[in-house]
């Protein structure tokens, strides 16, 4: 086997790869779409007056929060047919995507939240808003901007987690390097141009969340040195 | 009636028969899970602490070499890199054991995110103390080890203890590098088993109790711990 870089050899792969890589930014996309729709359903669970509802959705979070995505992803994929369930790998992995970062979102809404002053709160009740009013015209335009980096943190985030996905066999970049690189005993350039693709989409991703961040500050008269 | 009803009976009956079975290796898997946590933790924080610093260089090789190094690590995935120790260097004729290359990962990727934390950190230390420190003729190594420091850890601890709790959780991926880890055994079990709800289970909670019961109390006493040294009690 030659041992050095071999570029015929990374040519030849990188169409599959690319392929791929659309694979990856689709799990991505729809995975976010999820985690920002289950991260308002926990924000709900948060805030409803339940004493009771508040502690099994806080305990719940806490659990995902602090178990490796790894396992749920097996959990997902290997336990629901033992209910019945059959999803498919794809399936799967968005639920456990969505779950799991549904549940850091629902702390990024939380904080926004929370970072719009309370004496709007109290502004409203005095020009008697109700409480649906109050959160669509004056409570969320405020608290959107506050929720924009860390939202973007996490899209970046899920990107970079996405490799995990291959482990139960949805076909993205990550799965693609392995699979060309067992089929071929090389795995050199396939991880290697893994890793470069990842960089080249992830570095101008998190600029741009950085600079969303600096826009947010300044829009809200908070400029950072 | 759903077969899932079914299911549950015969699932809940037979844990106790499958924690006899297999709770050892679990237990076995979870040994390794800490070793690997406890290594990982000692070098991402060593390199944080470096790279942190170098990052604050004004020499502009040393701030480069730094940069690089983070946008590198924290652009890239950490299965990627993992992969990349281990199938990838003995290309390069470094063979590394499983272990010792989940650990390099593992560690050279959370320092990446810690050497951010400690740049904050070091950041947030009030100007003043830099300028006293100088008008006390205090060399620039002296200043740093004896005045800065030990002020940014009740600073850096909150979110480093965030990041500790996610490097135990990104642990879980060295099984797929072949360490016979928490996750290797599960998944193990699940393929002799097929007893996929109480091999998963049982792994998830182990991760969990770690986590919240052992971990996190850590953290927050090492965060008391340097709050209370420079004379900040926080409750």
């Amino acid at each position: 086997m030659e041992m050095g870089w071999r570029w015929d050899f990374a040519i030849e792969i990188l169409p599959k790869m690319a392929i791929a890589t659309f694979n990856t930014i689709l799990a991505a996309g729809v995975g976010y779409a999820i985690a920002l729709i289950v991260g308002l359903f926990f924000l709900l669970g948060q805030r409803t007056p339940s004493k009771i509802i508040n502690w099994i959705n806080r305990e719940l979070v806490e659990f995902i929060r602090s178990t490796p995505l790894l396992i749920q992803l097996f959990f997902v994929y290997f336990v629901l047919p033992q209910f019945g369930i059959t999803l498919s790998a794809w399936v799967c992995g968005m639920i456990t995507i969505g779950l799991h970062f549904g549940t850091y979102l629902s702390e990024v809404y939380r904080g926004a939240l929370e970072g719009v002053s309370k004496t709007q709160w109290e502004a409203c009740r005095a020009l008697n808003f109700s409480t649906i009013y109050t959160y669509r015209r004056i409570v969320l335009p405020q608290a959107f901007p506050i929720a924009i980096p860390g939202m973007g943190n996490y899209l970046v985030g899920i990107f970079k987690d996405t490799p995990l996905l291959s482990t139960i066999g949805v076909a993205e970049l990550f799965h693609a390097a392995t699979a060309v690189g067992g089929y071929n005993y090389r795995y050199l350039e396939p991880y290697t141009i893994v890793g470069v693709i990842f960089l080249t989409l992830s570095i101008p991703a998190a600029m741009w969340v950085r600079k969303l961040e600096k826009d947010v500050n300044k829009a809200q008269g908070k400029i950072k040195k | 009636m759903l077969p899932g009803f079914k299911n549950l009976k015969v699932i809940t009956l037979t844990y106790f028969e499958f924690l006899n079975e297999h709770g050892i290796t679990l237990l076995l898997g979870t040994v390794t899970t800490v070793k690997v946590l406890v290594c990982s933790m000692i070098l991402y924080v060593i390199i944080s602490m470096i790279f942190g610093l170098m990052r604050l260089s004004k020499n502009i090789l040393i701030q480069g070499i730094a940069t690089v190094y983070i946008e590198f690590f924290r652009g890239t995935s950490l299965l990627v890199q993992l992969f990349w120790a281990y199938y990838v260097l003995p290309f390069f004729g470094i063979s590394l054991e499983a272990f010792t290359a989940g650990v390099v990962a593992l560690g050279l990727n959370f320092g990446a995110y810690g050497a951010e934390i400690v740049r904050a950190g070091i950041l947030a230390v009030p100007r003043g103390q830099w300028e006293a420190a100088h008008a006390l003729n205090f060399t620039s190594y002296k200043r740093i080890k004896r005045i800065i420091i030990p002020q940014i850890f009740p600073i850096i601890l909150p979110p480093a203890a965030n990041l500790t709790v996610e490097l135990l959780k990104a642990t879980a991926l060295v099984a797929l590098v072949t360490v016979v880890d928490l996750t290797f055994e599960a998944k193990q079990i699940n393929s002799i088993t097929w007893l996929s709800a109480q091999c998963f289970g049982t792994a998830l909670l182990i991760y969990y109790i770690m986590a919240r019961f052992a971990l996190v109390p850590f953290l927050r006493w090492l965060e008391l711990l340097a709050a209370r040294k420079v004379g900040k009690e926080k409750i």
